[in-house]
């Protein structure tokens, strides 16, 4: 607990106010990962998580390091890029595998019926 | 006094982001079905990339920034291969 003794005030309140602000909106999208009823709804959910609640704890961060070492430090931005970018690429990956399959999956529903028919045609 | 402030402040953001993989964990757990498994498994490696984060200011060490990054792009490619795979049934055709 040491090395977060010697901060002035105001550095202190900006890193806790956007480490408790990122944290909430990332257990807030969890929760949403839980709650919400199909999975076309829960794919939303976690990008609360991926660009608010990491954008403050990145900020904080940002925040604590430049104050602590008395330099501006700023490779946290790398992170920040990095998931601002391929967070919609997975997810749209993510919903397009989940919309394939759920159409394969009708496909053979139905010629699962019409196989039943041809089979027995009184019915 | 700043110290206290900052000490509680890092102390409820371990704890609302470890209730976040516990959500996570429940969601890869129950999940009913493949996708929903994978949708949950990439929020539990963004959320244990931000435990690092934090974990970095608690101690402030610049070590757990490289973690972070290398959790990072870990999520990504695993993600974007089960996505794939979920999809076409194999990773490298």
């Amino acid at each position: 607990m040491s090395p977060v003794a010697d901060l002035p005030v105001w550095a202190a309140l900006a890193t806790a106010f956007f480490l408790v602000a990122g944290s909430g909106l990332a257990l807030i999208g969890s929760i949403g990962l839980v709650r919400l009823k199909t999975f076309y709804e829960r794919v939303h959910a976690p990008t609360l998580g991926t660009t608010w609640g990491a954008g403050g704890i990145l900020i904080a961060s940002m925040i604590f390091f430049s104050v602590q070492q008395s330099r501006p430090v700023l490779h946290e931005l790398l992170i920040t890029a990095f998931v601002t970018v391929t967070t919609p690429v997975t997810l749209m990956l993510l919903a397009r595998a989940a919309l394939y399959r759920d159409r394969a999956e009708e496909r053979q529903a139905e010629l699962d019926r019409q196989a039943a028919m041809d089979a027995d045609p009184k019915s | 006094m700043s110290g206290i402030v900052l000490v509680w402040a890092v102390g409820v953001a371990q704890i609302f982001l470890l209730a976040a993989m516990g959500c996570n964990v429940w969601r890869m757990i129950r999940g009913p079905r493949a996708q929903d498994r994978v949708l949950a498994f990439d929020a539990l490696y963004v959320n244990g990339m931000l435990l690092l984060l934090v974990f970095g200011i608690r101690t402030g060490a610049a070590l757990y920034f490289e973690m972070a990054l290398v959790i990072a792009l870990l999520g990504f490619v695993s993600t974007a291969a089960l996505a794939k795979f979920l999809m076409r049934g194999e990773v490298i055709e």
